[in-house]
């Protein structure tokens, strides 16, 4: 009970969250931070555990949000049959892909991912008279308010970790890191490699999937280059899994949280704060500086990537006995 | 008839300055073993220092002896201050050198942006868009002269690695890393210099573009697809199966275009790639074992 107290807090701080707060704004951040976490997750089981990287989660958060707008387009049905179909039609994808790709090792198997999302983005964008091509979907909103999503992707969120945790201390979970850290070594202990692979990766695009579907649901449009997109979609989630720390049950929400506020932080300008005081001092430079740095975020991620890559390889939660150490030492310093 | 010809032709051409584009990816993924995704970027980078030279008034196959030791030395920078830190680094992932690739790409391509918008960037030549016939076939005068200035460089580099003592560490660091410290390389320099090399040849292959081609910012994701394609299909590591990569690459890309329709140029590289590895997993290098 005691070392669940922690995250049981938390869910019951994020449950009450709307009560407290019912700023639009906020709710939409909160929600694609909830959907961040469930797919850095996701991310994390295929790459932090079974040690497998994949560049091409954007293929199967595509898959399920397809799933669901076409469902719409084309059946009339409601698009909340997409977010039951749309994890599912993601394993359908990963699964024939993962039975081919996985005879490759490493860096190959995350190039064959690239490979899937590129073909499956021109696919999308080829096939106009059944997906839209470029004109994409768009669909009405189910819920006026943010709220109901809001507690849908927390319940996502809530279920994508503890379907992790319980993963990864299980039989299966423990195969999934032999495979990483020797996947030789597992065959000739007899851990079937490739079929526990293909489990992993079936984990992995059915909870993008999902979170495509709920992205579908909740942004109410798509088209290929929004849903297919390699860096805000494949890269974000790689950051998402390394900042927050790769190979821990946690480390994607740290991440996640992390990610989303630094993606709004270029986006907005530092939420406006550089116009603002822009505007208070009347300086065109302060001002050029905010319009600068909006358009900056893709460059902020690029030089986060390096930054992370080079003093935290380990992320937030991996390196968090380093971080406190150098804190400390900095504090002794003082 | 002819339309066959002149699609042939036109993947010949398109398929030399591929090849150089391969090479370039082939050497560093040989010697270091990881996936340089910032290839294409490196070669946005040439296109624009051949496109600043230009608005000076330097002939874009001038800008060569510039734009070559310039993306020497970039290679060189980060090779060495990004790349070769991470082998220290004690990290669960060895694909994060991978990832670095992405960022330090990512990095490029936006820094290009600021300095140059999103815009496409011409560069205007007397030469860009003249031809000449032989027969009935249609050759790109700025096509052609790539083109033999690619074969050039990749009979060049071929002798440089089979002949001179450099190029003979870069062959032995690719083979066996160990192997080669025991005998006396100095394997940490080596792939400092590989990956100014393979930024060099890349370099190359973009000023020799930017004359037929448009310049943007974007332009180096889908190189950078098209050379692991090309590497790929010829196999890791092998500078004549960059070649034939480079070559059939154009060739389907140019065919594709002519009989399917230009919306599937690109999806045919993928094909390709996905059919290479099922069928000829280690590419063509596994037909010419060189």
């Amino acid at each position: 009970m005691k070392r669940n107290l922690a995250p049981l807090v938390i869910v019951g701080l994020l449950a009450a969250f709307p009560l407290a707060l019912q700023d639009n704004y906020y709710l939409h951040l909160m929600i694609l931070f909830l959907m961040w976490v469930v797919i850095g997750s996701a991310w994390n089981l295929i790459a932090g555990y079974t040690g497998q990287v994949s560049f091409g989660d954007a293929a199967f958060f595509g898959c399920g949000a397809y799933t669901a707008g076409l469902l719409a387009t084309h059946l009339g049905v409601s698009t909340w049959w997409g977010m039951a179909l749309g994890g599912f039609t993601a394993v359908a994808v990963g699964l024939p892909f993962g039975w081919i790709c996985f005879r490759m090792r490493g860096a190959y198997f995350a190039l064959a991912t690239l490979a899937l999302n590129e073909v499956l983005r021109h696919v999308a964008t080829i096939a106009e008279g059944f997906t839209g091509g470029m004109v994409g979907i768009l669909i009405m909103p189910s819920f006026p308010s943010k709220i109901p999503y809001y507690y849908i992707a927390l319940a996502m969120a809530v279920a994508s970790l503890a379907s992790l945790q319980w993963v990864v201390r299980s039989k299966p979970g423990y195969y999934f890191v032999s495979i990483r850290e020797d996947q030789d070594a597992a065959e000739s202990l007899g851990i079937d490699t490739h079929l526990y692979k293909m489990l992993s990766l079936a984990y992995a695009a059915f909870w993008t999937g999902m979170a495509g579907a709920l992205y579908m649901n909740y942004m109410g449009f798509i088209d290929p280059h929004v849903v297919f997109n390699l860096h805000d979609i494949s890269i974000m989630a790689i950051l998402v899994g390394i900042v927050g720390g790769v190979g821990t049950v946690y480390g994607p929400a740290v991440g996640a949280f992390v990610m989303v506020a630094v993606q709004e932080l270029f986006r907005s300008g530092f939420f406006g704060l550089f116009k603002w005081l822009g505007d208070v001092s009347g300086s065109d430079a302060l001002v050029r500086v905010a319009s600068v740095l909006t358009q900056a975020h893709v460059l902020g991620f690029g030089v986060l990537v390096v930054v992370v890559i080079l003093f935290l390889p380990n992320g937030i939660v991996g390196d968090w006995k380093k971080i406190r150490k150098a804190v400390f030492r900095l504090d002794a310093g003082n | 008839m002819d339309v066959f010809l002149q699609t042939l032709v036109a993947g010949i051409l398109k398929g030399g300055l591929y090849a150089l584009i391969g090479i370039g990816m082939t050497l560093i993924m040989g010697v270091m073993g990881i996936i340089n995704l910032a290839h294409g970027q490196l070669m946005m980078l040439a296109m624009y220092v051949t496109f600043v030279l230009n608005t000076m008034g330097v002939d874009p196959y001038v800008s060569l002896f510039v734009a070559m030791p310039t993306l020497f030395l970039v290679g060189v920078a980060i090779q060495k201050f990004l790349l070769n830190p991470l082998i220290k680094a004690e990290t669960i992932l060895p694909e994060n050198q991978v990832l670095m690739t992405v960022g330090i790409g990512m990095v490029a391509t936006e820094i290009i942006r600021f300095a140059f918008t999103s815009d496409y960037k011409y560069i205007t030549t007397s030469y860009a868009n003249q031809t000449f016939f032989f027969g009935n076939i249609s050759f790109s005068t700025a096509l052609t002269i790539a083109f033999g200035i690619a074969i050039a460089f990749t009979v060049a580099m071929f002798f440089f690695l089979v002949r001179t003592d450099l190029g003979r560490s870069i062959r032995a660091t690719a083979q066996d890393k160990d192997a080669a410290t025991l005998m006396g390389v100095n394997t940490a320099r080596i792939t400092v210099i590989t990956f100014g090399l393979g930024a060099a040849l890349v370099a190359a292959a973009g000023v020799l573009l930017a004359p037929v081609y448009y310049i943007f910012p974007d332009l180096g994701g889908p190189f950078t697809a098209k050379a692991f394609i090309i590497t790929i299909l010829g196999g890791l590591g092998s500078t004549v199966g960059a070649i034939f990569g480079g070559v059939t690459l154009g060739l389907a890309e140019s065919m594709g275009a002519t009989y399917l329709g230009m919306e599937y140029e690109d999806i045919i590289g993928l094909a390709i790639f996905v059919l290479v590895l099922l069928f000829l997993p280690g590419g063509f290098k596994r037909l010419t074992k060189v």
